[in-house]
């Protein structure tokens, strides 16, 4: 390039000396704590003392590990075809939505609001919702339009039932137009129950406008549903596994296709997801398949309840024997082997494992996410000879901890292992510092704990913001077990060369 | 008129053609070419500040976005409480880059989230009660807090809580302020009345209230400033070093007592007119200071802004003026040596919140860039009024557009360069376009003064050279010259 010139950013720029005077300077006008008093209170929060404040207290809660329910809506209707996500409330949440899932996939997020204000908290949003949907669909050509509900709807008790209806009636919904709805309150459940309340609705709506009875085992295909899955990889992976088996199946709420479409010179608003005429065919499959379970209860019970189906969930696949009995599950359902592929894959990522154990080997844990992920995570960490110490669920419940417990209590890695049920990353500060571990794994927020005890964090989960393409390779599987190992040893590598003396500075691993 | 203005018109009802009747007619409204003639007198039609449609993609936010995100959260030394429901604080939670010296959960608490995580309960039994015990765990746990604001979420104001009873509660309990500020997401048509809400409760709760030891005659402050990627540390260096005592940043970076001391300044200096006019207007009519806006988005703005605000002061600033003008010319002549002939003539639209749409305009055509369409989301009329002067014939001006019009305007223009916000970004990388993400800087920045020019620059020729681009088998665009 032409001229070299120095240009510093906000890293370097502002060590500069004008900008360090310029720091000092301004604390004449801050009215700021001493420099004392702020060690000391940084000290003070890292006592057992505060961490016994901290779990004494009842109502506050700070930097929480989950979200509301509409963005888990949003993410289930993007796993079908041609669907349009409309959010029936105050816009802002939309707008939300929409820069929270588009800053994890860095993929665009189409969904819409109904743009409710003042007015419409007075007299309800029906019109809001009548002219969005004539709006929607001459903008954005939708086959479907999964609507779902922020806390203002239903604050003021919009009923959306009777609003579509009359939506249909004015003409602004064609009358073949699926519309599955959710009831998506923010002050109740996570984004882990919106995905549940929405796939349900989609499956429910979708199956009962073709007016086929079931006939579970008709078909002698599989459903798969990932549920709440931020790697777009791991869609990719289990076709891959189902291809290796042979078994024809249907992914209900594939959402892969549109969190990671490509550049091609023209923009669409839909990339895929599972076609709808699928989905009422998928009643008659030969049994059903989840890989996660606290995000899909709602769905799962509707499939079992009014589909007959057989239905299977394990937990998500992290490591050998979670990946085990993903297998074994798919084997009993469509009665096929256990492809040799995959046992030599296994065989291989377990020699994997074999070699890099010694450095994970003991290393102390602390994790946070949602359930579904952490029963892999704990499982996976068990397998390595990691000992989980700290689990932290902001959206887990009684059930969760029970599974997670008795996972812990499988193997003597997981006795010094406690969970947190509904607790928040301040009180996983707390837990560093009182009894310090050696990695923490989890979603970007966890990074401010983690930095504050001067330990690396695993970037595993939802959201992940401030790292590129971690979604787009696989943790499910034997090869997902690969990625995330390569992923933990060579963090654990990194630490110790940084911390290396010259003459440990070693060449060979 | 001239055939580009009716050219621009052609291009602007095509694209509306799509919509049904009465969303047409609406969005027709939000439209205008500049015209000489129109630019001249400063007319400006567009109507802005009006309801969105349902069912469009806007770009924009709402009320709690523009008091807890913009305004109240960038404050370090207090806690905001997101009071609520989980979301809206978790979705606001560190991204807007506000960046602030201090220590993170001890004297600073700009990147957390804490919330009063509302459930089903405090919706039918109301949130008050609750509300007293987290204001007194945030002093437990925050020892060094030096005030609490509440910001309300929707439920808040639609279940009919009195904040405003707990909070001046909780003020004289805990010997710090706790300000309500009712920012619910439904007020309003975007963020811009969370801006004006989050204001008036500046005013009501902190302006005036505390003391400056020494004043000085050349004490001024930083108004509308977020520190986004560290901005207003770039702008304030240039005011120190012409002279100029900077006693209040708000809010980037700032602090409760900055909000208390600002009526002491002698020149209130106001960046983002949009969020903040409010309190410059209310600072003159009470204290009787003068305020004006400035623009140090690239060197020729800034320069003119740097000289317009010396010329309000003595000789002595205004000699240090032109001195710090001189220091940094060479090195801004170097930047605009070395990237004009890479960017000279590239096309850019633009879509951003409050200022930027028309502040950033200077900056590109520094660098030998044209500006073909810009607007805002959430502007009132004077922001279009304002934007005017800086525009040339043809350009196409926009208020609170949607996806669908956007991605059509930039096709049908052949732009080179997009800039606009998170939600947007992805959709121009699939059309191989382009773009920077201009709400907080791409993660980069500062891009305000002569610091941050240099690193505007240098990004936006990473950003439309970057060979990246030319890997597209065929850009499937549609040649129409403005």
């Amino acid at each position: 390039m032409s001229e070299r010139l120095n240009i510093v950013d906000h890293n370097q720029l502002f060590r500069q000396e004008k900008y360090v005077r310029q720091r000092e300077g301004k604390r004449a006008f801050e009215a700021p704590c001493s420099p004392e008093e702020v060690t000391s209170t940084l000290e003070y929060t890292k006592t057992k003392e505060y961490k016994d404040k901290n779990f004494a207290r009842t109502a506050v809660v700070v930097n929480p590990a989950k979200a509301c329910q509409p963005l888990g809506a949003v993410m289930a209707a993007l796993g079908f075809e041609k669907t349009l996500p409309f959010i029936h409330g105050s816009q802002g949440c939309t707008a939300y939505f929409r820069s929270h899932l588009a800053r994890h996939f860095k993929e665009p997020v189409p969904a819409v609001s109904t743009s409710m204000t003042e007015d419409a908290a007075v007299f309800g949003g029906m019109r809001n919702l009548i002219d969005g949907m004539e709006n929607c669909i001459a903008l954005y050509q939708p086959q479907m339009i999964a609507v779902c509900t922020t806390c203002m709807a239903e604050v003021i008790g919009d009923d959306l039932s009777a609003f579509l209806a009359n939506a249909r009636q004015e003409g602004a919904l064609p009358e073949d137009m699926p519309v599955p709805f959710a009831n998506t309150p923010s002050f109740s459940g996570s984004h882990i129950t919106g995905y549940d309340a929405m796939l349900r609705s989609v499956l429910e709506t979708l199956y009962n406008k073709s007016g086929r009875t079931p006939q579970p085992g008709h078909e002698l295909k599989l459903n798969v549903l990932l549920g709440f899955d931020g790697y777009t990889g791991n869609f990719a992976e289990m076709r891959r596994i189902l291809g290796l088996f042979g078994v024809p199946y249907t992914i209900l709420g594939d959402h892969s296709s549109n969190f990671d479409s490509g550049a091609t010179g023209e923009y669409s608003y839909y990339y895929g997801g599972t076609p709808l005429e699928d989905v009422p065919k998928a009643a008659d499959a030969a049994g059903t398949l989840a890989i996660q379970q606290h995000s899909l209860r709602k769905t799962l019970g509707y499939m079992k309840r009014t589909w007959g189906q057989q239905v299977s969930s394990v937990s998500t696949p992290l490591g050998i024997h979670a990946t085990d009995r993903l297998l074994e599950e798919i084997s009993r359902l469509s009665g096929r082997e256990i492809p040799e592929a995959l046992k030599q894959e296994r065989a291989r990522i377990l020699d994997a494992m074999m070699d890099s154990h010694a450095y994970l080997h003991g290393k102390r844990v602390a994790m946070a996410g949602d359930p579904d992920m952490l029963i892999g995570l704990i499982g996976f960490c068990l397998e390595l000879g990691m000992e989980p110490v700290h689990i932290v669920c902001s959206n887990g419940d009684r059930k969760f901890e029970k599974e997670a417990e008795l996972l812990l209590k499988s193997s003597p890695y997981g006795a010094e292992a406690t969970v947190h049920c509904g607790q928040d990353l301040w009180h996983m500060r707390s837990l560093l510092f009182e009894d310090p571990v050696d990695l923490a794994i989890g979603s970007s927020h966890l990074k401010f704990a983690a930095k504050e005890a001067k330990i690396p964090l695993l970037r595993v989960g939802f959201p992940i913001f401030d790292r590129h393409h971690m979604h787009r390779y696989p943790i499910i599987g034997y090869q997902g077990a690969l990625n995330l190992l390569t992923q933990f040893v060579n963090t654990v590598l990194d630490v110790m060369e940084e911390q290396a003396p010259d003459h440990s500075f070693d060449l060979v691993r | 008129m001239s055939s580009i203005v009716d050219k621009g018109k052609q291009i602007v009802e095509e694209i509306l053609e799509v919509y049904p009747k009465k969303a047409k007619k609406d969005r027709s409204k939000h439209f205008e070419i500049a015209d000489e003639e129109l630019v001249n007198c400063g007319t400006c039609s567009i109507k802005s500040n009006m309801k969105s449609r349902p069912g469009v993609m806007t770009a924009r936010g709402c009320a709690f976005a523009g008091s807890k995100g913009v305004v109240w959260g960038p404050i370090k030394d207090m806690v905001h409480i997101s009071h609520g429901p989980i979301g809206c604080g978790q979705y606001s939670w560190g991204t807007r880059r506000n960046y602030a010296n201090g220590v993170l959960g001890i004297n600073n608490f700009t990147a957390m989230q804490i919330t009063s995580n509302f459930q089903e309960k405090d919706i039918v039994f109301g949130g008050d009660k609750k509300l007293e015990v987290i204001c007194r765990e945030i002093k437990e746990l925050f020892p060094l807090v030096k005030g609490i604001s509440v910001q309300s979420e929707c439920p808040v104001g639609l279940i009919g809580d009195d904040i405003g009873a707990v909070a001046k509660k909780m003020t004289e309990e805990l010997g710090i302020p706790v300000i309500p500020v009712r920012c619910e997401g439904f007020r309003g048509v975007s963020q811009s009345l969370g801006h004006h809400i989050a204001n008036d409760a500046i005013h009501d709760f902190l302006m005036g209230r505390r003391e400056l030891k020494e004043c000085g005659p050349y004490d001024v402050s930083i108004i509308g400033d977020y520190n986004i990627g560290g901005d207003a540390w770039a702008s304030r260096i240039l005011l120190e070093e012409m002279g100029l005592r900077v006693i209040a940043q708000w809010s980037g970076d700032g602090t409760i007592n900055e909000l208390g001391i600002a009526h002491k300044s002698k020149l209130n200096l106001i960046h983002c007119h949009r969020s903040m006019n409010y309190m410059c207007s209310t600072m003159e009519q009470e204290y009787g200071i003068p305020w004006m806006e400035y623009n140090f988005f690239g060197p020729t703005k800034t320069v003119e802004s740097l000289r317009a605000i010396a010329a309000r002061f003595d000789e002595t600033i205004q000699e240090k003026c032109e001195q710090v003008i001189a220091r940094y010319m060479p090195q801004m002549e170097a930047v605009i040596r070395k990237y004009r002939p890479r960017l000279e003539g590239k096309k850019v639209m633009l879509l951003i919140g409050g200022l930027r749409a028309r502040h950033t305009i200077g900056a590109y055509e520094d660098l030998g860039m044209e500006i073909v369409a810009t607007g805002y989301e959430f502007a009132h009329k004077d922001d279009y009024e304002k934007t005017y002067p800086d525009v040339k014939e043809g350009t196409i001006l926009y208020d609170d557009p949607t996806a669908y019009e956007l991605e059509e305007l930039a096709q049908r223009l052949n732009i080179d360069l997009m800039g606009a916000g998170v939600k947007e970004k992805y959709v121009y990388h699939k059309m191989g376009i382009p773009f920077r993400q201009m709400h907080s800087w791409d993660y980069s920045g500062p891009y305000h003064g002569f610091d941050g020019f240099k690193i505007f620059a240098r990004d936006m020729d990473m950003t439309i050279n970057s060979p990246v681009w030319s890997l597209l088998p065929s850009r499937q665009t549609v040649e129409v010259s403005v």
